[in-house]
């Protein structure tokens, strides 16, 4: 049984890490802020979504696993809002989407 | 050992994303990258708790989350706006 919960737990935590990763290297290689936005959603969607399950499934029915819910929670309701206060302040600063028409037209000597 | 694992990747996350906020060309950008270390800190320190065996740990992730959602909403205001005061209308006025 223990076996199993812990395959569980290196299952989901490893697959959390690697999300994060992956938002992370999204974060740094993107080509401009809304795209990078969009990256980082990974790490707080299925990277934060991933190490709190592993964790869960570790911690079993306890009150440890209640706090961990409701850390889940709030990165669940904070970070779309967050996301959203950041996209309408680089808008309403003026700062525009690269498009693909600019990229084309930049690569032209 | 799996929690070690985890702490690592996201201890790896955390080093890209400070590498973003050095770089970022925008104010936005650095702001993205300072909200994405808060979302990450928060989630190593409910690992590190694990990993000590000591699950008091998550209280300090919960509060931090808290202050980091604020800080990103302050920052940005006070850089949309200008002041912190301000009631937030984005609309322009009619003319």
């Amino acid at each position: 049984m223990t076996t199993w919960i812990d395959a569980l737990s290196w299952a989901c935590l490893v697959g959390g890490g690697f999300f994060c990763i992956v938002g992370a290297v999204g974060l740094l290689r993107m080509p401009d802020f809304y795209t990078r936005m969009h990256a980082a959603s990974v790490i707080e969607t299925l990277g934060a979504g991933l190490i709190l399950l592993g964790l869960i499934v570790q911690a079993g029915l306890t009150l440890v696993a209640v706090k961990l819910l409701m850390v889940g929670v709030l990165i669940f309701f904070a970070s779309p809002t967050a996301t959203h206060a950041l996209a309408r302040a680089a808008m309403v600063r003026g700062l525009k989407p690269l498009l693909a028409d600019d990229r084309s037209t930049a690569s032209k000597p | 050992m799996m929690f070690a694992a985890a702490a690592l990747a996201l201890l790896a996350t955390i080093a890209l994303a400070l590498v973003r906020a050095a770089l970022g060309p925008t104010l936005f950008d650095r702001a993205q990258a300072a909200n994405s270390v808060g979302t990450v800190a928060m989630l190593l320190l409910a690992v590190l708790g694990f990993l000590d065996g000591r699950p008091d740990f998550l209280d300090l992730a919960l509060v931090y989350g808290l202050l980091n959602v604020i800080g990103t909403i302050a920052v940005l205001k006070y850089f949309r706006r200008g002041d912190l005061g301000d009631p937030g209308i984005d609309e322009e006025p009619a003319k």
